[in-house]
């Protein structure tokens, strides 16, 4: 853990936040030993005069010089600071940790008191407190913690409730540990980190809000001074000469900044993970797919910062196609799907050697022009792919506002003809319901009922079934199946379920690592599938006549990661038939007379794949 | 089930809701009231010795402890202190011999501007600025304006409304010449204050408003929209800027909340004739009456904003408050 925390001095914002910390500290301690003369002697002769050499800050008056007083202040200043900051944490620590300790009821009550409190915001509070404790530097000490305080014990609060909930803790009170050693022992060591975190940064708070109590007249009273008593002297003369209340004022912007900048620097330390830096390979294109098709994808490639998901995939499409693509997680084919619909996220570059749509090309220009009308999009996750803040209708009208010029009236009447269409019972009523009021399935509907605004000749899927149980899943595939039929629309189907594509669709391509390594009709698919993945693949899906007294058939090893691809076949290291060509070069897809491709070396080899 | 039923079950929830959050206010307020109550009595000594001084003669003290009822038994002064808040009778000031709530019905309508104002600035400047920034870093363009927002933005949040407020009086007041810096008289002497009040918590909501957007352009139903392949300025308006706004709004609150807090110290910077100069002023004279009247008016104005926040949030995003219970 001690290496973590040095992480901080790692970057150069913490680094400087450590240093001027570390500064204000050693300042703290020596100023009042070194300048404390210079802050107090008085000079009759040179009363509230502007800076000069000598007086670099000018002088009060009492012709002291501020400078050497504002130094001597950080003394005060911080050990008020932190001495109010360990009141509050002390205080939100006994509170916060109350519910585990006093038992439930009390504990309750303590919640419930914090609760209100933290309502409040802190200088109200200090105000508060400032009153009940008296005007003066003990007085405003304590309130200022007192005011720390709830916002400490709402922290400890949620944090250990999170920890006190886990299986070790409760395990150790079963064992009948008790409670003060369940509380130091197993709970706070685990939430030290956010405490620490944020007592730095209630640090730096509580030395403005400090400042703020000695500027009112509440805080510090002379003799005494730190930097609030010291601004607040400095600006009932800031016409006569400003640096008596700008130094002080500089000196409590800086410190309170770097209390601030280190807490933060160390929340990003103990909180963040390495980005990962990877090389980027290239492989061969794959040979290039028929011209007159609906949809041309060729050498398609996606790359992120490091990694290549998507390595050169092409296929073409025709009106009417069904089109499913297979593969595990991380095999590229949600990617390659929203390739095609121009929907990759920024950091992404999709290059293609074509990639067109209806005869336009969707890499030039405003390319998004089909998407949306022709091109509709279904998404994996129903739950999150409607705007929670806005009506299911509205959302769908907004198509046809946008794009068929129709009015808002007209539009809504439409999507309520569209969920009629994708079986929505009272679509009336359901299109002025918010998303969080359908059921996942009718989400997943009315998502498709969105494609169908416009006329769409192609309907990209992607894993739309996936977050769905079966019942719900059957109808939803069952309406895509129809609305293909109905209207002649293209579907292209993602999915890593190769039952679910084999059901719907007329062609599979299979993908591994970036790549198309199996493109076959989909009724040969189990009969005539040739590349040692798509065979591994439906041999771990198990059916009716499984012997369920063995475990489940799964394909060994783990699948490829994208970042570290082998150099030869990237399934090489998974295959029963892998040799040392398969290890050295990586097969391209070829094409046979009927059309079928296949990417492997040992194509023709008949295997026999554990089942 | 028929559009009657659905709006009775609609509504039906929000009478939830407001039952609800009407029963929080009320046990706050009334916490707040007994601890504005207790100021009096929590205080070490004699409250009247130590507002009159040492030279006051015991006669004197003697008679104005019975004027305050400070003589009778504690849930007598209770009972009496809480009948006075019905009927809008606070006591009297000790120091000016004023009715307390006289003192506030002249200040408060000074704070409430200033406050208000300060908001509305921070508000008009924060979300279009967050809005804007989020849009033009997105996936990491941009790297220098990024840079030089996130700084910006985190030394003015960092500086304290008060220390602002100097540095305004030295540049517009001293240096320039332009703007009035005490008082409060005519359009002008407005701003200054409203600027040392509005800017840290526009900083502030402006970075919060950025890191939510971003997180909102990556979510799935951003997707969805720029998939239905609709105008920039609709998916960003309609589709992103009211799913991140439900987090600037539950922060604005709190904001708006420190920012009543922040009048104390700016009217006292500003010589601003509200109740934060006035609060001070009746602290260091001990004048506890006016003291607990004007905790009282904070007290409830805080928990009015926050009152007003949860109907924000609950107006902004369907599936929150009222759903919950």
């Amino acid at each position: 853990m001690a290496r973590r925390w040095a992480g901080v001095l790692r970057s150069p914002l913490g680094a400087s936040a450590a240093v001027l910390v570390a500064a204000i500290l050693v300042l703290a301690v020596l100023a009042p030993l070194l300048w404390t003369d210079a802050a107090t002697a008085t000079d009759t002769a040179r009363i509230s005069q502007g800076a000069s050499a000598e007086h670099w800050a000018g002088t009060d008056s009492l012709g002291r010089d501020i400078f050497a007083r504002v130094l001597v202040a950080t003394s005060l200043s911080v050990r008020l600071a932190l001495a109010a900051t360990a009141i509050g944490v002390v205080v939100g620590l006994l509170l916060g940790t109350a519910p585990l300790l006093v038992g439930r009821r009390a504990g309750r009550l303590v919640t419930a008191v914090v609760n209100i409190a933290v309502a409040f915001p802190g200088l109200l509070l200090a105000l508060f407190f400032a009153v009940i404790f008296g005007v003066g530097a003990t007085g405003a000490l304590f309130a200022l913690g007192l005011a720390i305080a709830p916002a400490f014990a709402r922290l400890t609060q949620t944090t250990t409730a999170r920890v006190a909930g886990l299986d070790y803790v409760a395990a150790a009170r079963i064992a009948g540990v008790g409670r003060f050693r369940v509380l130091f022992r197993h709970v706070l060591p685990n939430v030290a980190e956010p405490l620490v975190v944020n007592a730095t940064v209630a640090a730096g708070s509580a030395l403005l809000a400090f400042a703020g109590l000695s500027f009112l007249g509440l805080g510090v009273q002379p003799p005494d001074y730190d930097w609030g008593r010291l601004l607040g002297e400095g600006l009932g003369a800031i016409y006569l000469h400003p640096a008596a209340a700008l130094a002080p004022g500089v000196a409590v912007v800086l410190a309170g900044l770097a209390f601030n900048l280190f807490g933060e620097a160390l929340a990003k330390v103990l909180g963040e993970r390495r980005p990962l830096e990877r090389p980027v390979r290239r492989t061969a294109a794959e040979p290039a797919p028929d011209d007159s098709a609906m949809l041309v994808v060729e050498d398609l490639r996606v790359a992120f910062p490091g990694v290549e998901p998507v390595r050169g995939v092409g296929f073409a499409m025709d009106r009417g196609d069904a089109v499913g693509i297979v593969g595990e997680s991380g095999s590229g084919k949600s990617l390659t799907a929203l390739a095609v619909s121009r929907l990759v996220d920024e950091s992404g570059e999709v290059r293609a050697e074509r990639l067109s749509f209806l005869g336009a090309d969707l890499r030039a220009g405003p390319h998004r022009r089909l998407l949306g009308t022709s091109l509709a999009m279904v998404f994996q996750d129903p739950m999150t792919s409607f705007n929670p803040t806005m009506r299911i209708g509205r959302q769908l009208a907004e198509v046809a506002c946008e794009h068929q010029g129709l009015g808002r009236a007209a539009a809504l009447d439409r999507a309520v003809d569209r969920l009629d269409a994708v079986r929505i019972p009272e679509p009336a009523r359901r299109a002025a319901q918010y998303p969080h009021e359908f059921s996942g399935g009718m989400r997943q509907r009315a998502m498709i009922g969105m494609g169908l605004m416009g006329s769409p000749a192609l309907i990209v899927a992607d894993e739309p079934t996936t977050a769905l149980d079966v019942t719900v899943q059957r109808r939803v595939l069952s309406l895509l199946a129809d609305i293909r039929a109905a209207d002649d629309v293209a579907l292209l189907l993602i999915s890593h379920d190769v039952t679910v594509v084999e059901q719907v669709c007329d062609r599979v391509l299979v993908m591994y690592a970036g790549r198309i390594v199996e493109d076959l009709p989909s009724a040969e698919l189990r009969s005539r599938a040739r590349h040692p993945y798509t065979r591994a693949l439906l041999a771990a899906v198990p059916d009716m006549t499984t012997d369920r007294s063995l475990p489940l058939a799964v394909i060994p090893g783990r699948p490829a990661d994208p970042a570290h691809l082998p150099t030869g076949c990237a399934f090489a290291p998974r295959c029963p038939l892998a040799d040392e060509r398969c290890t050295a070069t990586e097969p391209d897809l070829v094409a046979d007379d009927a059309g079928r491709r296949v990417a492997c070396w040992h194509a023709d080899i008949p295997v026999e794949v554990r089942a | 089930m028929t559009t009657t039923a659905l709006r009775a079950r609609t509504e039906h929830a929000w009478a939830r809701f407001a039952a609800r959050r009407l029963a929080r206010l009320l046990v706050s307020v009334w916490v707040l009231i007994t601890a504005a109550f207790l100021i009096i009595h929590l205080i070490p000594g004699d409250p009247v010795r130590a507002a009159l001084g040492p030279t006051a003669t015991p006669e004197l003290v003697a008679a104005r402890r019975a004027a305050l009822g400070l003589d009778d038994p504690l849930w007598q002064q209770y009972v009496d202190y809480l009948r006075g808040l019905f009927t809008g009778e606070l006591g009297t000031s000790m120091t000016s011999g004023l009715p307390v709530s006289q003192v506030l019905g002249d200040r408060l309508p000074a704070t409430l501007e200033l406050a208000l104002l300060a908001f509305a600035v921070a508000v008009l400047v924060s979300v279009p600025v967050g809005l804007l920034f989020a849009v033009l870093t997105r996936g990491g363009r941009r790297r220098p304006a990024e840079l030089g927002f996130t700084a910006t933005s985190i030394v003015l949040a960092a500086i304290p409304e008060f220390l602002l407020a100097v540095a305004l009086v030295w540049i517009f007041g001293v240096n320039l010449g332009w703007l009035p810096v005490a008082g409060r008289d005519g359009a002008a002497s407005y701003v200054l204050p409203v600027l040392a009040l509005a800017l840290a918590p526009a900083a502030v909501l402006a970075r919060i408003l950025r890191v939510e957007t971003l997180a909102v352009l990556r979510a799935d139903h951003v997707r969805t929209a720029r998939a239905k392949r609709l105008p920039d300025r609709h998916v960003y308006l309609r589709h992103v800027l009211p799913n991140s706004l439900t987090a600037a709004v539950t922060l604005g609150g709190l904001l708006l909340g420190s920012m009543v807090a922040g009048t104390v110290l700016v009217e006292n910077v500003f010589a601003w004739p509200g109740l934060g100069s006035t609060i001070v002023s009746s602290i260091l004279a001990k004048d506890y009456p006016l003291v607990q009247g004007i905790v009282l008016v904070y007290g409830v104005g805080v928990l009015v904003v926050n009152l007003l926040v949860d109907v924000a949030l609950a107006l902004l995003d369907p599936r929150s408050t009222i759903r919950e219970g």
